[in-house]
């Protein structure tokens, strides 16, 4: 005899921009805490940061940052392609987004193989005889920042995979769209903390 | 995946029989009430190991020199104890237990704004307890840094690190999400009419705490990180043999963990300014106050984490800096005392259980930030910092302060968890014992830091043993109290009378569905009108 109710699964496109704005906070904070230690020991080795980034390669990192930008476009193309019910567009801009992002991982690839060629690597005996406490400090860091945004490029790879198998399965459409948008406020978000790291490991002397 | 379900209205959620049995039923499920429980008991269970290590290192400290183990191991149980009852019992606590499973009622929704998130962060709790837990099992012994894993000793140390420190940082995890998840639910989910000035204070509490979580955490998260990177490779950045500064480390740790002291003491707060209005049955005094110094406390509470840092090393305009707005914050908690202490002026107060637990809570409580006060003044903070006036001082504070709150939570909102009562006399013979050995374990440590016995010591002069005798036996009484109110509570949840929908005459959502709640906690979501408040009595 029991008393039925009817109820439709909850779905709320706001809602999870709102969570997802609120996670976008967390990782800024994350990366927050790095900068701030970036910019005390700037503050204090001014001289060896200096000579540091000289041994970055600033070529490398301008392609990156154009890549990233680029692929931050894209993204964003999609996301109105997908509104406009282009499916077969949606996917062929993804899927160039994700190519993008490998084409990153690759030039970072190659670009620490070469530190740790010349003997450039945490922990390495090479840095403790040669190099300054300074640069040690920043290499460290860099290290740190760029394989802790590396990683996020990965995760952001994942989702955007996830949303390129959701918008072919028909799951993600132009009514439910959160989860692409989420991917590409996501995106986004990885792409705006390399535009910070560029300048302050490559470009400022 | 349904698009749509039928569920029963008139089966609680304690029997609802959905695609899984068993075991499964529960660790599946995404039920807010269920996930709540999940929490509660995975809680329980750490909490008893943690009380069991402060027991033994009371034990060890009832005479001077070694009694029951020596140097090395109580340094990995007092780490251990902190590193359980910070990061998995008290951070957590109330908003994983009572945030989960009365949040949606008390706002009028039917679960969270993200059920499977919120089942999602339980596993990752669970996977942080675990990788703490084998950080004590396997490799090289036990962690022996204190909770704080302080730079350099944390990556210096042959103990097990790895594994505690990325629990730690999985616990962050959890927190995080849990957080993220209450906001959206507080901002998209409160019933229609429910305007931000009628959301009952435990609600407010939570979302103040729910930003603490997030905004916090993350920069405990990547300090915790970067020791661990400095501990494998050698980064450099805590290192003062690369040229980093350990004392960045406390910056960063203490940036996160003071706000989370008030991550563990808001939504006791609320939940104490829910049980006494119910209990004085009066109208909350000051409700808009009460509102605006958890705001407060939520915000001031980022910018005093100096004071654990004073002997550290720091400027003098630091510090007086830090010591000002270390006494800024402390009048909004003020302010929520006067509030409470007019909530019962001429109510007609019912001498129950919770309510004993509220009243004791304020009186620990006060004593707890009291005593705070002593410790963010510069003169006498250099004097009693890292004695064992410090441990009085956080004792009082977030077992005092959360656990008295917890226990008055959890003896209020019983009845509608699970549909029976308990045995109200043995549940107040548990608090008074509970009480009188509370006061005679943490009492004579404020004594014992004045006189000067330091903190983190197995060992200690002979003109200590008389004060650290009673702190011993005082612990023995108040773990007696814990086990008969523990007892009662489960016996009851077993074989207790019915209890019916609102066996206090409470006023808020909560007292309007059945007891325990439907799966869906409303048949039809209801609607606050003009008049209607969280407490109009
Ligand atoms: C039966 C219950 C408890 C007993 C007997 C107890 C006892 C102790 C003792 C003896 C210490 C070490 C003092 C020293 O530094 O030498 C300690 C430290 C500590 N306790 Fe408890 N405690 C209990 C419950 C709790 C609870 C509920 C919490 C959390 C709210 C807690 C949090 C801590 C923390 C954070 C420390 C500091 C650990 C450190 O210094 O690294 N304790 N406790
Ligand atoms: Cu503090």
């Amino acid at each position: 005899m029991s008393q039925v109710i009817h109820h439709d699964e909850h779905y709320d496109a706001e809602g999870s921009k709102i969570g997802m704005w609120l996670f976008i906070f967390t990782e800024l904070l994350l990366f927050g805490g790095l900068f701030i230690i970036y910019s005390v020991y700037r503050f204090s080795n001014q001289d060896a940061f200096h000579l540091a980034a000289e041994e970055l390669n600033r070529t490398v990192g301008t392609i990156n940052t154009i890549i990233l930008l680029v692929s931050s476009m894209t993204i964003a193309m999609s996301t109105s392609a997908l509104q406009k019910k282009q499916k077969k567009t949606t996917l062929a801009l993804l899927g160039v987004t994700l190519l993008l992002g490998l084409v990153f991982l690759v030039n970072k690839y190659f670009e620490w193989g070469t530190k740790f060629e010349h003997g450039i690597f945490p922990g390495s005996q090479y840095m403790l005889d040669h190099l300054s406490q300074g640069e040690i400090l920043f290499f460290g860091l860099y290290f740190v920042m760029t394989g802790l945004h590396a990683l996020h490029i990965i995760v952001g790879m994942v989702v955007i995979g996830f949303a390129y198998a959701g918008v072919r399965s028909g799951r993600v459409n132009a009514d439910r769209a959160a989860l692409l948008e989420n991917s590409g406020l996501y995106w986004h978000l990885v792409d705006l903390i390399w535009i910070f790291l560029f300048p302050l490991f490559y470009l400022i002397h | 995946m349904q698009a749509s379900s039928h569920i029963p209205h008139d089966v609680s959620y304690l029997d609802y029989k959905g695609k899984h049995k068993g075991l499964l039923a529960w660790i599946l499920s995404t039920d807010h009430k269920r996930i709540a429980l999940l929490y509660m008991f995975s809680m329980m269970t750490l909490f008893l190991v943690g009380v069991l290590l402060g027991l033994a290192m009371k034990l060890e400290l009832i005479a001077p020199g070694k009694t029951i183990m020596g140097a090395q191991d109580y340094n990995a149980v007092f780490t251990v104890h902190g590193v359980i009852m910070i990061f998995m019992i008290v951070v957590p606590g109330l908003p994983a237990v009572f945030g989960n499973f009365l949040l949606p009622i008390m706002i009028g929704a039917k679960d969270v704004a993200f059920p499977k998130l919120n089942l999602f962060s339980w596993y990752v709790y669970i996977a942080g307890a675990i990788l703490v837990i084998i950080s004590v099992l396997f490799g090289d012994g036990s962690p022996d840094t204190g909770w704080t894993f302080y730079a350099p000793y944390s990556f210096k140390t042959g103990t097990n690190m790895l594994p505690a420190i990325f629990g730690a940082f999985v616990l962050g995890f959890s927190s995080i999400l849990t957080g993220l998840n209450f906001i959206v639910t507080i901002h998209r989910l409160r019933a229609p009419g429910m305007s931000w000035t009628k959301m009952p204070l435990f609600p407010w509490t939570i979302y103040g705490t729910a930003w603490i979580q997030l905004l916090a955490t993350p920069v405990v998260g990547i300090t915790l990180v970067l020791v661990s990177l400095e501990r494998i490779f050698g980064i450099g950045v805590f290192d003062p043999a690369l040229g980093g500064d350990p004392i960045l480390y406390q910056h960063l740790f203490w940036i996160y963990s003071h706000p989370a002291v008030y991550i563990m003491i808001l939504p006791a707060m609320g939940a104490i300014s829910e049980v006494i209005p119910t209990f004085s049955q009066k109208h909350i005094f000051g409700y808009k106050a009460i509102v605006a110094s958890t705001l407060a406390i939520a915000f001031v509470g980022y910018f005093v984490w100096g004071h654990h840092m004073f002997t550290s090393g720091m400027s003098g305009t630091a510090q007086y800096t830090f010591s000002i707005l270390t006494f800024l914050v402390a009048i909004p908690s003020a302010i929520k005392v006067f509030n409470w202490i007019s909530t019962m002026y001429k109510g007609s107060i019912s001498l129950e259980t919770p309510f004993y637990w509220a009243a004791s809570f304020i009186f620990v409580f006060m004593i707890g930030g009291l005593s705070g006060l002593v410790l963010g003044a510069l003169a006498t903070d250099v004097y009693v910092h890292d004695t064992a006036f410090v441990v009085a001082h956080f004792h009082f504070i977030v077992f005092g302060g959360v656990g008295f709150a917890f226990f008055a939570a959890i003896h209020y909102w019983f009845p509608k968890m699970f549909g029976r009562m308990y045995d109200t006399t043995w549940a107040n013979v548990g608090w008074i014992v509970f009480f009188i050995g509370f006061l005679a374990l943490y009492s004579p440590m404020f004594y014992l830091g004045l006189q000067g016995m330091p903190r983190r010591y197995y060992d200690y002069l002979e003109q200590f043993h008389a004060a650290n005798i009673l702190s011993t036996l005082g612990s023995w009484v108040m773990t007696f109290g814990l086990a008969i109110v523990l007892i009662n509570l489960f016996r009851s949840a077993k074989s207790g009378p019915i209890a019916g929908a609102n066996p206090w005459n409470g006023k808020t959502l909560e007292w309007t569905v059945p007891s325990p709640p439907p799966v869906e906690n409303f048949e039809e979501i209801p609607v606050y009108g003009e008049k209607d408040g969280p407490y109009e009595y």
